[in-house]
């Protein structure tokens, strides 16, 4: 039998929370050091099963099925494939410099790294989850962790009630699809759960056209589509800053890729149906996100909505359901969650030591921590989607997709490049530049070694991607194939 | 189905409510005889009996594959009965753990056997085949609860609750014996698995099968508290000693539950089946709904926790509604995955009553760095009951769930997750005081004793393991559930 690599990813970081867990309160340093040997390993594998996937072959690999309850067809299996592949890495990558970033964290570490680990094992659970049961149940892990690394160490003015806000939210968007994903499974009558062989039944097009919204619009809240994005700013800025780049950069891909495993795969005719109503509020996303990070006046509040704009983008790219478009937003999943990591821990760092957020309030950052000014940069570059970097090879083929499709909407789209343009050199331009305002002259410091190993990590991912984008795009596209071939569209 | 007289083998069948009334005078001979000093013995004497009692009738009573009407038709020999007995021996064992340590009940071996006889009744009422039988069952349950409940004599609510109990308790009793008196009149048999034939095939007026079927209904849905028979429950949840009221809501709450199934399976599918399940279905959201938009107002985590119990009763008569065997199965399920975690969240609660004296959420704050065991306890304990995986709620409400979907109930299953979610909103106000708010009593010392930690630690693991490994607990519901199905 083949190592099973994909079960220690999914399944090591809730063992490890709970060995966590048993370490006595005081012992804050062991907890670390545990943590970090945790995100090490997940960190290891997941390149390992990045690396190690075999094109040539393609298809579902590091495929293992158990029994889990036979009698109603449930199974534990998981597999990957181009599609999710590179998700399972970003996962790894935000767990690894998640953990980098929270070092310094005092309040009950233990309780924090547990929460952060159950939470990874829900969103690794998710991505390479190839039954439906599973999915969901993996789903909801990630839920409710959310909720206290929220209302525990989030920012004291909103916690509270952000923290609720988001796990309603997500909560009421998952039990929606839930019912959805029950009703397929009682339509299909073959007693299974395998998505697989759930994509291949033919659903009839009446039920696919009522029950696509549910489910896609249940996952979709998790991956922030207008008007259901209402909690994600919120959730982002009140978060710890681990938790916000968990948050944006990864789970909210999780709501995304639920939304096109479950909704797209496995209804497509409903998503042919619902095509126009999901572009244009793709579109909504896109341009009005951008907007509103524009005006905002609080720097995460910025990145939060930028986060809403960047996961339009994704959204965007699977309304096309065509090749170009999809696989533009596979790679955006991966690009974005790469960037907005790197965007949040920047603002962690710079409120770490500020100790506000108010962009009129900063300035002239660059001098105290240049790295931090260099690695904003250019993740303000991939956000502008400028080429030589991961941002482009990612947006470029979503537009090409939406272009075939509906070139108004391009165009309509491609204004939030430039909107986009406009904060992030506003931001540069304020915080990182000009004169430092007189209070922070003297006590500011330069990031520790740790910060600096991660922001390098999420820098050189997306300038890797950026100048050679075969790492990444032949094998998304491989994944995108194999999902049109299951639906037979385009 | 045949039915067999008495004859001597027949007694391994009751094994269990034997060894029971054996432990019951034990705990009462060893009150009288020992020092008081000893007395603190009398709730491990009870506990571990009734886990003796547990494997003893694992071991040896175990039903045969095919049911058997034994005692001439007194009793149901079947594998639903068995597990519904073991599970009432589980709780009555955790619930005699969590007592030991309380004041004023738990040195007192009267509080022991009353339970010990309440929990014979419960398994009586779930293996009784005959309306006689069932009836006196449920009265041998219920009286002894009556008296628990109102055990505490110098608190005034334990009083008022057990006088309210009593009073709800015999009114409703009475309509449901009013009911046993038409189906006996109407088909001139007390055997519920004969009662069906004579009921269906004369001619009498529909209005009289479904009055039977109404009267019959009020009975039991006031032991599994659905509204609009839920009355008795706040208050009695509330002032009852607190290990007696985990008791009521988790194996009184399943007793009631087994016999509503036995009974409508025996007599009232035809009536279920036509238009009467949607009224069911509607009791169900009613009974949901009720539940949780009164919890989220509580301020008190034992009422809190009363109306949470009612909500799940809700849940769990979905599967009723559906009545299939994935209905069925999936409320045994249910029951199992509720009743370690509702025991779990009062254990709990008792044991913080024991450390603070109070009851009131908002004195849960600072638990978590006050004892981060005990907190991470009842975290477990209530998102379970969110029912959030990889816990045993969660496995339990998509079972339900299915149920309902598969019946082609999709508006229950609708209502029943918006359900979900205001539950977890109350469940999580919990956990946010726990976890997130200070207290200035945090540095003092927390001790949990020993029989409260092991009951903790079981119930704990029971709902990780019932959540992650579900799969031979769905197929031991299953087949529990065909038991009964097959069977009218």
């Amino acid at each position: 039998m083949q190592f099973p690599i994909l079960s220690v990813i999914v399944l090591a970081p809730i063992l490890i929370g709970m060995i966590i867990l048993l370490i006595p309160k005081e012992r804050k340093n062991e907890v670390r050091v545990t943590a970090l040997a945790a995100a090490t390993l997940a960190l290891l594998l997941s390149t390992w099963v990045y690396f190690g996937y075999n094109q040539a072959v393609g298809g579902y690999q590091f495929v293992e099925q158990y029994d889990w309850l036979p009698r109603l067809g449930i199974s534990y299996f998981v597999a990957v494939d181009g599609m999710n592949a590179p998700l399972v890495l970003l996962t790894g990558i935000v767990m690894f410099t998640g953990v980098l970033i929270s070092w310094g964290l005092d309040d009950r570490p233990r309780e924090f790294f547990a929460f952060l680990f159950i939470l990874a094992s829900g969103v690794f659970g998710v991505f390479v989850a190839q039954d439906l049961f599973m999915l969901f149940f993996f789903y909801e892990i990630a839920v409710f962790p959310m909720y206290l690394l929220i209302a525990i160490w989030g920012w004291i003015k909103t916690r509270e009630y952000a923290a609720m806000k988001l796990t309603l939210y997500l909560f009421i968007g998952s039990v929606i699809s839930l019912v959805g994903g029950l009703a397929m499974y009682f339509k299909a009558g073959m007693g299974t759960f395998d998505m697989l062989a759930l994509a291949r039944y033919d659903f009839p097009s009446e039920f696919q056209v009522f029950w696509f919204p549910f489910v896609f619009f249940g996952f979709a809240i998790l991956g922030g589509i207008f008007p259901f994005h209402n909690w994600s700013p919120d959730g982002h800025v009140a978060a710890p800053t681990a938790v916000s780049m968990f948050h944006a950069g990864v789970l909210m891909k999780l709501g995304a890729f639920a939304a096109l495993r479950v909704g797209i795969m496995l209804l497509p005719e409903g998503a042919k149906y619902w095509q126009p109503l999901i572009m244009g509020l793709a579109t909504v996303n896109v341009v009005y996100g951008a907007f509103i990070a524009m005006v905002q006046t609080d720097f995460k509040y910025v990145i939060g909505f930028s986060s809403v704009s960047h996961m339009g983008l994704v959204m965007l790219g699977f309304s096309t359901l065509t090749p170009e478009g999809l696989t533009g937003a596979g790679i955006q999943m991966f690009s974005h969650g790469v960037m907005t990591a790197l965007f949040f821990a920047v603002v962690g760092m710079v409120y770490d030591r500020a100790h506000t957020r108010e962009i009129n309030e900063l300035g002239g950052f660059s001098k105290k921590m240049p790295w931090v000014a260099i690695a904003f940069i250019i993740g303000g570059l991939v956000s502008m989607g400028m080429p030589g970097l991961s941002g482009f090879v990612a947006e470029f083929p979503i537009f090409m997709g939406v272009w075939k499709v509906a070139p108004l909407v391009a165009i309509i789209a491609a204004i939030s490049i430039v909107i986009t343009a406009a904060y992030i050199i506003r931001i540069i331009g304020k915080v990182f530049f000009g004169a430092m305002p007189e209070q922070f002259e003297h006590h500011i410091s330069d990031v520790t070694a740790l910060d600096k190993v991660a922001l390098v990590l999420l820098c050189g991912i997306m300038i890797a991607i950026g100048v050679y984008p075969m790492i990444m795009s032949p094998l998304v596209a491989s994944g995108v194939e194999h999902i049109l071939s299951l639906v037979g569209g385009a | 189905m045949f039915i067999e007289s008495f004859e001597p083998s027949m007694l391994v069948a009751i094994l269990p409510e034997i060894a029971l009334l054996l432990l019951a005078g034990i705990v009462v001979a060893c009150d009288a005889i020992w020092k008081p000093d000893q007395k603190r013995w009398l709730g491990w004497i009870t506990a571990g009996g009734l886990m003796a009692v547990l494997v003893l009738s694992l071991l040896v009573a175990r039903p045969g594959d095919e049911a058997r009407l034994l005692f001439g038709g007194m009793l149901r020999n079947d594998w639903f009965a068995f597990a519904f007995k073991l599970l009432f021996l589980f709780g009555a064992a955790v619930t005699a753990l969590f007592a030991i340590d309380v004041k004023e009940i738990g040195q007192k071996g009267e509080f022991y056997a009353l339970m010990l006889v309440s929990t014979l009744g419960m398994n009586l009422m779930a293996s009784a085949a005959d309306i006689i039988m069932l009836y006196l069952a449920i009265e041998t349950t219920s009286i002894p609860l009556y008296i628990l409940a109102g055990f505490m004599t110098r608190d005034e609510k334990s009083t008022e609750a057990g006088f309210k109990y009593l009073l709800f308790g015999a009114a409703t009793s009475t309509i449901m014996l009013y009911g046993f008196s038409l189906l006996y009149g109407f088909s001139g048999t007390t055997n519920l698995y004969m009662l069906a034939e004579g009921f269906y095939s004369a001619d009498f007026p529909i209005l009289a099968e479904i009055g039977s079927f109404i009267l019959v209904i009020i009975g039991f849905g006031f032991k599994i508290s659905a509204v609009p028979l839920h009355f008795w429950a706040p208050d009695v949840y509330e002032g009852a000693p607190t290990p007696i009221t985990g008791f009521l809501s988790t194996a009184s709450k399943a007793a009631g539950f087994a016999v509503l199934l036995r009974v409508i399976l025996a007599v009232f599918t035809p009536i279920v089946a036509s238009d009467w399940a949607s009224v069911l279905a509607t009791m169900a959201v009613l009974t949901m709904t009720v539940g949780n938009l009164l919890a989220l107002a509580q301020k008190n985590i034992k009422r809190m926790l009363a109306f949470s119990s009612i909500a799940h009763a809700g849940y769990i008569l979905i599967g009723v509604v559906a009545l299939s065997q994935l209905g069925v199965a999936s409320m045994v399920f249910y029951l199992v995955a509720y009743l370690i975690t509702n025991l779990a969240a009062f254990g709990a609660v008792v044991i913080f009553w024991q450390v603070t004296g109070s009851d009131e959420i908002a004195s849960y704050a600072g638990l978590s760095r006050r004892s981060p065991g005990l907190a991470l306890a009842m975290m477990v304990a209530f998102l379970s009951l969110a029912g959030m995986p990889p816990l045993a709620g969660f496995v339990a409400k998509v079972f339900v769930f299915a149920a309902a979907v598969q019946a082609d109930y999709i508006w229950l299953a609708v209502v029943g997750v918006l359900n979900s979610i205001i539950g977890l909103y109350y469940y999580l106000t919990v956990l946010k005081v726990i976890y997130l708010f200070r207290s200035e009593d945090e540095e003092k010392p927390f001790t949990v004793s020993r029989p409260n930690q092991i009951a903790l630690t079981v119930l704990t693991i029971g709902i990780v393991l019932v959540g992650t490994l579900f799969g031979p607990w769905y197929n031991l519901a299953e087949k529990i559930a065909g038991t009964i199905l097959g069977s009218s």
